[in-house]
Order: structure tokens, then sequence, then C-alpha cells
């Protein structure tokens, strides 16, 4: 085997290990794996500081939706409206503890814990600061959440439960039913017009400018 | 707007067609979170902090793990009713499927529909598609690359939404609880089989997909 060559300027594609030169792209591009098709790079115009204002949006929508009426349901004269956190207290009973914390978990607590999680990692660079410590864990924890915070998932389930429970009562949608939309189009949003690989960069890039001037 | 594919680092070798080199065969260890390109042998991505290993060795041994434990919830999730529902006193329980087959006979099809993909159709085809992707990659040579590497796109993306069943039993029991006349609640199967699609998760994040590449290599010519 030849000697390996220098990996500086080099990429290598996550999906099916095929080795690149790291593609210098504008921003709006877009750098695809040459065997496998993965999107390696896709540089986007948004800074650090505007990717933070989108996910401070999805924390108070996220936390207006756990708190404010979601439901409300009459039947026959009873009147019942809960917010989602009302909800799971009145379910937290016996075996059905661990399910209310499933789905608690993965429509609200996820995706907040995200926004604290990219706020501990890249608030401090918004603002020209050294990286707190454990931002790279952070921002690692962060993107291994992603597949398990679930709202647009919950968001289908309301619409299937409401035609299911439509003809036993009657419904009303509250607030917090809308915020919750908003907190999912605003996070679709944030993904897509975030680059993971820039956020790397950028903090790869203030780490060590704060460990050379420490 | 999208730029020409990035080159491949090395060329392709004469009389071959372009053929890419792996970081492996170019003694090179990539990172899976940002990319960066190391020197072998290195311990942690030095931008990301992410512990680097050109495979993943145990892979498989923990989708197989993973894919029984989501197997084996999943029967109980479909023999144990999912809801009961009791009107005055009379409670009525059903499974996943029976609840699906009485939302179509009250007219509601679409929906039936909805939970059915859901809750059977998704579920089946994940398990049949992890076995098939895990089975695959260890005999080298067999299937199309780009046809595994979409499917395990799918899977991994699609799995997600089997949970959708487990929402609509918790909001319906968590919004009926008017008590006094009609109440709702979530049957043993609700908590098997949300495990069901956490353990199947698990299973297809475990797959390490540079498996299905290194299989071509050594398969074809």
């Amino acid at each position: 085997m030849p000697a390996p060559p220098d990996p500086r300027g080099l990429v290598v594609c996550p999906r099916c290990d095929a080795l690149h030169h790291a593609p210098s792209l504008k921003a709006g591009g877009r750098a695809d794996c040459a065997r496998c098709g993965t999107v390696l790079e896709a540089p986007r115009r948004i800074s650090v500081a505007e990717v933070l204002a989108l996910s401070a949006t999805v924390g108070v929508l996220m936390l207006g939706a756990l708190f404010l009426p979601f439901l409300s349901i009459s039947s026959m004269g009873l009147r019942n409206d809960s917010s989602i956190i009302d909800a799971a207290l009145a379910f937290s009973t016996g075996l059905q503890t661990p399910l209310v914390l499933t789905v608690l978990a993965s429509i609200v607590l996820l995706p907040l814990a995200r926004v604290a999680l990219l706020w501990w990692a890249m608030a401090p660079l918004a603002f020209g600061g050294a990286p707190l410590p454990g931002a790279r864990a952070a921002l690692a924890l962060d993107e291994d959440l992603k597949p398990w915070a679930m709202a647009e998932i919950f968001v289908v389930g309301v619409a299937v439960a409401l035609v299911k429970i439509a003809d036993l009562a009657s419904l009303t949608i509250g607030p917090a039913f809308w915020m919750l939309i908003c907190a999912v189009l605003v996070g679709t949003l944030q993904e897509a017009l975030t680059d993971r690989s820039a956020l790397w960069r950028e903090l790869e890039v203030a780490r060590t400018r704060a460990r050379a001037s420490a | 707007m999208s730029a020409p594919a990035p080159t491949p680092a090395a060329a392709a070798s004469p009389g071959e067609g372009a053929r890419v080199i792996t970081a492996r065969e170019a003694g090179l260890v990539g990172c899976r979170r940002c990319h960066l390109a190391h020197a072998w042998g290195t311990e942690r991505c030095t931008r990301c902090g992410t512990p680097l290993q050109s495979r993943d060795e145990t892979s498989l041994q923990r989708v197989w793990a993973w894919w029984i434990a989501g197997v084996l919830f999943y029967i109980p999730a479909n023999l144990y009713p999912m809801l009961s529902t009791r009107v005055l006193f009379t409670t009525h329980e059903a499974t996943i499927v029976e609840g699906a087959i009485q939302m179509a006979q009250s007219g509601a099809v679409g929906i039936a529909a909805i939970i059915l993909i859901a809750s059977v159709g998704i579920p089946v085809a994940k398990f049949a598609a992890i076995a098939w992707l895990a089975w695959s990659v260890q005999r080298p040579g067999r299937g199309d690359g780009h046809r595994r590497t979409v499917l395990y796109e799918v899977v991994e993306f699609i799995g997600r939404w089997s949970m959708i069943d487990i929402f609509v039993v918790a909001i319906t029991s968590a919004l009926v609880h008017l008590r006094v006349l009609v109440s709702v609640t979530p049957g043993p199967a609700a908590i098997a089989f949300a495990l069901s699609v956490i353990f199947t998760m698990l299973a297809a994040r475990s797959f390490d997909s540079r498996l299905i590449w290194d299989g071509i290599g050594r398969g074809r010519t």
C-alpha cells in the first residue's frame, strides 16, 4: 500500500467511506458524494445568530404548546380542557407512566432539549465569546436527538385522533395546538437552512482561537 | 443550483472507468459526523470529538440484537388490546388491527388506512428491510449499492412515523377523561408497540452503511 495521503483538505462520505477533496462551494451550492450521492456539504448564507434565533423561536412556541390549553372536549354538558402537561400529569399513574413519559419526551421535552443544547454549543460564538465547556458534546447530542424528537408526527396523530373521537364528543382546538404546528414548521425551516458542517467548522475555529489566547 | 460533485481524491485506474477510492483503502479514517478525514489510528475527530472507527466492527451484532428485540415486542403489540373504551358499564377492547377495521366500518376509511400503514405496513416492511440489509452485507457482491443505500435512508426516515398510533392512543385517552360516562385507556399493546418502534429505530441506527459498499468492492473485480 502506498503511503497514506495527507488527510488535510480531504473529506469522507459518512455513508459509503468514499474519499473526496474538500469541495469549495458558494452559499446555496451542494456537493454530493461521487459514489452514493449523499450530501457532503451544502453551505448556506444563514449566520449562526440566525440559526439560534430560529431555534429560540421553536423553544418559545414549544413552551406555549406545553402549558396553554391544547384541546377542549365537551360531551353531554361536561367540559374538559387541558394542556399537554395537564394531560401528562393526569395520566402518570401505574403502568401508563412509561408510556406518558415516552410521549411527552418525544413531542416536547426532546425538542426543548435540542434548543438548549444548540444554544449551549453555539450562543457564545454568536456573541463573540469563547465556547462553553462541553460545546462539542452538546452539538453532537443535539444531532443525535434529532430522530427521537417527533413533534411533527404528533401533529398528524392529533389530526387522526380528532376524526376518531369527533362522534363521541365535540372538540375545540386551543392555542397550544397552533403553537405546536408553528414550532414544527419553524423547526423544519431551521433544519433546512442550517449547514451542520459549517456549525462544526465555526466551533473548531472558535475553540482554536480560545486556546491560542488562553 | 447544485455544484458539480466534488472530485474523488484518487484518480481512476486506467481501463476500469472512474473508480472511487475509500478512506480505508487510502489508509485514512473519516469522521461520520463532520466528514473530516484523519490519519489511520486517530482515536477521536479533531474537529467534533466523535470517536473514529473505520468500520463499526460490532455493527451487525447490534443490528440483529435490536432487530430481534423489536420483532419480539411487535408480537404482544398485535395480540393485546391497544385501546380499551368504556361507555357507561360496557368495556370494549380492540387490538391495532381490530381498531382499524372498526374505523373503516364506521366510514373513516382514510384514517383506518393511515393506522394500518403506520402500525402494520411500515413496521413489517422495516423488519424485512433491515434484515435484508444486514443479511446482504454478510454476502459480498450481492445487490445494488445505490438501491440499498436508498433503502437504508428510507428505513431511517420512515421508521419514526410508526409512533403515530401511540400518539393517537395517548391523545384519545387524554382527551376523553371525562371519566364519568366514557373512558378510554391505553392497553398493554401500547407500551409493547412503542418499545418495538424504539428498538427497530435503534437497529437501523446501529447499521454501518459503509458495509454495503465494501461488499460491492470485494464482490466485483
